[in-house]
């Protein structure tokens, strides 16, 4: 429930996923949030989700297990929320997309080209002396192709940030119920 | 604390004929249906359409000086009430103002609604005359903010914002109505009381049997348990609650500054207001306790000091409302999260009687070093201390006043010789510390507590920045007493330039107007008062003048609050009274429990 006093836990990424009502405005109330309480993101996407009118966020956060559990509990407290929960590490399915345009020349496009391969990564765009792989893979492991492809020449990079959910099989925090089911007489 | 019943979706609307009304009708009608009695505004062009609506209905407007005046005075009739308060403004300067109000009310988890007009839809965004975007600029100080642009959002906007204020931990909400969501019309069912949406809460987690058993199993072993009473205790009218545990555990309070009067002073477990300027034996039995029980309490920095040093012997329980409050500032061995007045109410019965008799004696003899040095005992040199005023006027009005305090010297001063045995006796701005705050905030007091005596103390600086508002006072034909104490200098900045500043009195020292001039000039009464002798004099004519009245206590101008506790340092360490010279102690006796830091 709550930390045990002085022993502060190690700072790490941490993923929430937030559903949040898709309502103008609603972005920028979770970004202030963060903004104002000193949280440092990592990476923040927004989404359709599967049910109409709410939108899913995916939020990785560098912090402590004291920091996670206010980070979810402010996050709780906005009236655009429906739900948030912090992934288990070990149970969840993350992936990040990137688009890397990479020098590529006649001497080099071969072997950029199998780098990507090696990473599952696909070339969508070739040019005479450059091209666009894309990679949709975890965090780490578009660092890594990230570093593969730098000595070619990364000339430009574009990353959506993590989105995630909780491995198939295992059971979504408990749904909330849907918000048109909550629009309901306040009652006399 | 919520009046209304959460919404259920198993209730359907009643059916009625509808009836058309215009955005600006439906403003007022839902402020009826919500119990509203008095707003606090001033209109513009933005709010004309609801203003021009306003005299159909039976919400009484009260027009003040500046919005900020406003914005207090919804504050304050919220806080002395428990109640919702409502303030209007029209749109860019008027919201603006506004929010150094809305702040005020955020930082102390105050319940209000502020409307502001908003430019017509069409214009949102091309920087039309007096266009701000208000719920921009005050997404970071409300609990929630909405911008209605068509007159069929109003009335379920406007309710679920009147739920989002009141529920939950309170707070303030803003709601921007665009000019032409005010004059457009739609079909209004006055029976369909539907909000907008409910919102979401996070499931209740704290407040379980096992928590509540494991709470009491600390406090039945806690040889020197000590309560923080904070805020939550009054929002949550718990105060027969907190009454019953201490009763029963035998525990001694200490209450935070917005605590005060959540726990009657008088009660012989009373031992006071906490912190940077707590008096000696409550500082010394937070550091001594070995276990503290924070109820609807956050552990400011002004209530704990060097967070590395406190309460070092302590275990820590802490309930409240608000799970993000929890390991805020102080890590806790126990949370409990819910209501504090249910959990208070499940608590005591599982919890073993007990007097704490060695606990108690230990604290009353911190209290005898203490009074030696209580100014109130010092010999009467016929000079005016501002103690002395505040303590004669707890005397006069035998402690029954809602007394609402402005920022500095004089409110720590109140806090500690204005003793409140009463919720909501005490009116203050905590968190934010608003100077300006008093006098429209005893206004709004005075609305939400007609039959009962409403004082303002402030001191000359925060007084001046809103003294306007005494034209509203006059023109609403208000009572309000006003004592200022006035020393000539922004006193509490003087004291830490004297006490850390090797004495520079940079841009302190202030001169002020003719106060009882400046009364006489808005038609009011006003009193000077130099000498103690003449304080119970003035006291008794302002409560029997029917109007306003101004008392100018001319005090000491170098007199400092003690203790003190400096920014930052270990709450035991506290500058004390000169008895006759300044001597710095700590808390921790030179005895064989030392704590290793």
């Amino acid at each position: 429930m709550s930390p045990a006093p002085g022993h502060p836990s190690r700072t790490r990424l941490r993923t929430f996923v937030a559903t949040v009502e898709d309502v103008p405005g609603v972005l920028n109330r979770v970004a202030s949030l963060f903004r104002r309480r000193g949280y440092n993101i990592a990476s923040l996407t927004v989404g359709q989700s599967e049910r109409p009118g709410l939108s899913r966020l995916t939020i990785v956060v560098g912090c402590d297990d004291a920091t996670a559990a206010r980070v979810e509990a402010n996050l709780w407290k906005l009236v655009d929320l429906v739900e948030v929960h912090e992934l288990d590490a070990g149970q969840v399915v993350e992936r990040d997309l990137a688009l890397i345009k990479v020098r590529a020349d006649l001497t080099s496009r071969a072997q950029v080209v199998q780098a990507a391969e090696l990473f599952g990564a696909r070339v969508v765009d070739v040019a005479p002396t450059e091209l666009v792989v894309e990679i949709t893979a975890t965090r780490e492991r578009v660092d890594d192709l990230r570093r593969v492809l730098e000595p070619f020449g990364v000339i430009a990079l574009v990353r959506t940030g993590a989105v995630a959910m909780p491995r198939a099989g295992v059971a979504e925090p408990s749904p909330l119920p849907l918000t048109a089911a909550a629009k309901a007489a306040s009652g006399t | 604390m919520s009046s209304t019943a959460a919404a259920s979706p198993d209730v359907p609307a009643p059916a009625a004929e509808p009836q058309r009304r215009t955005g600006a009708e439906m403003i007022w009608e839902v402020l009826e249906q919500e119990g509203v009695e008095v707003v606090f505004g001033y209109p513009g062009g933005a709010i004309m359409p609801a203003y021009d609506a306003l005299p159909r209905y039976r919400v009484r407007h009260v027009l003040v000086r500046h919005e900020q005046g406003a914005a207090h005075m919804a504050d304050g009739y919220a806080r002395a009430s428990g109640r919702v308060g409502v303030a209007v403004a029209t749109s860019g300067p008027g919201a603006t103002n506004l929010v150094t109000g809305i702040a005020t009310a955020m930082l102390d988890s105050v319940p209000c609604v502020f409307i502001t007009g908003q430019v017509s839809s069409h214009l949102i965004g091309s920087d039309a005359f007096q266009e701000t975007d208000v719920t921009g600029v005050t997404l970071p100080i409300t609990k929630h903010n909405w911008l209605v642009t068509r007159p069929e959002d109003v009335g379920p906007v406007l309710r679920e914002a009147f739920h989002v204020a009141r529920t939950g931990r309170p707070g303030p909400v803003l709601v921007d109505v665009t000019k032409d969501a005010q004059q457009g019309s739609c079909d209004f069912d006055p029976a369909d009381r539907r909000l907008a949406r409910v919102p979401h809460r996070r499931p209740e987690r704290g407040g379980t049997a096992d928590a509540l058993d494991r709470a009491a199993a600390l406090i039945d072993h806690a040889e020197r348990p000590l309560i923080l009473a904070g805020h939550g205790i009054v929002q949550a009218g718990a105060a027969a609650e907190l009454l019953a545990f201490v009763e029963r555990t035998g525990a001694p309070v200490a209450s935070t500054l917005l605590g005060l009067g959540g726990f009657p002073a008088t009660h012989p477990r009373a031992l006071g207001m906490m912190g940077m300027h707590g008096e000696a034996w409550v500082n010394r039995a937070v550091q001594e306790a070995d276990l503290l029980i924070a109820l609807g309490m956050r552990f400011d920095d002004r209530v704990t000091g060097n967070l590395k040093t406190y309460a070092p012997r302590a275990r820590k329980i802490h309930v409240d409302l608000d799970s993000s409050e929890i390991g805020k500032n102080v890590a806790v061995d126990l949370a409990i999260i819910g209501d504090v007045k249910q959990v208070l109410a499940e608590l005591t019965p599982r919890c073993k009687p007990s007097t704490r008799a060695t606990w108690i004696a230990r604290i009353e003899a911190e209290k005898g070093d203490a009074a030696v040095r209580d100014i109130q005992r010092l010999p009467d040199t016929g000079k005016l201390f501002a103690a002395h005023v505040i303590h004669d006027l707890w005397r006069l009005t035998e402690g029954k006043a809602v007394v609402v305090t402005d920022v500095g010297q004089h409110q720590m001063w109140e806090a500690q010789y204005y003793k409140h045995d009463h919720a909501r006796g005490l009116v203050t701005s905590g968190g934010l510390g608003t100077m300006g705050f008093a006098l429209p905030a005893a206004i709004g007091a005075r609305f939400a507590r007609p039959d009962d005596e409403v004082w303002v103390i402030a001191g000359d600086g925060g007084f001046q920045m809103t003294a306007a508002e005494l034209s509203t006072c006059a023109q609403e034909g208000l009572k309000v007493n006003v004592a200022i104490i006035n020393n000539g200098y922004l006193g509490m900045v003087r004291q830490w330039q004297e006490m850390f500043y090797g004495g520079r009195y940079v841009a302190t020292p202030m001169r002020s107007p003719d106060f009882v001039k400046l009364a006489e000039a808005h038609g009011l009464t006003g009193l000077r008062v130099t000498r103690r002798a003449e304080v119970a004099d003035a006291v008794a004519a302002a409560r029997r003048a029917p109007g306003t009245v101004v008392i100018d206590f001319r005090v000491e101008q170098e007199d400092s609050v003690y203790p003190m506790v400096p920014t930052g340092a270990d709450l035991g360490e506290m500058i004390r009274r000169p008895a006759p010279s300044p001597i710095v102690e700590t808390a921790r006796d030179s005895d064989e429990d030392e704590v290793p830091r």
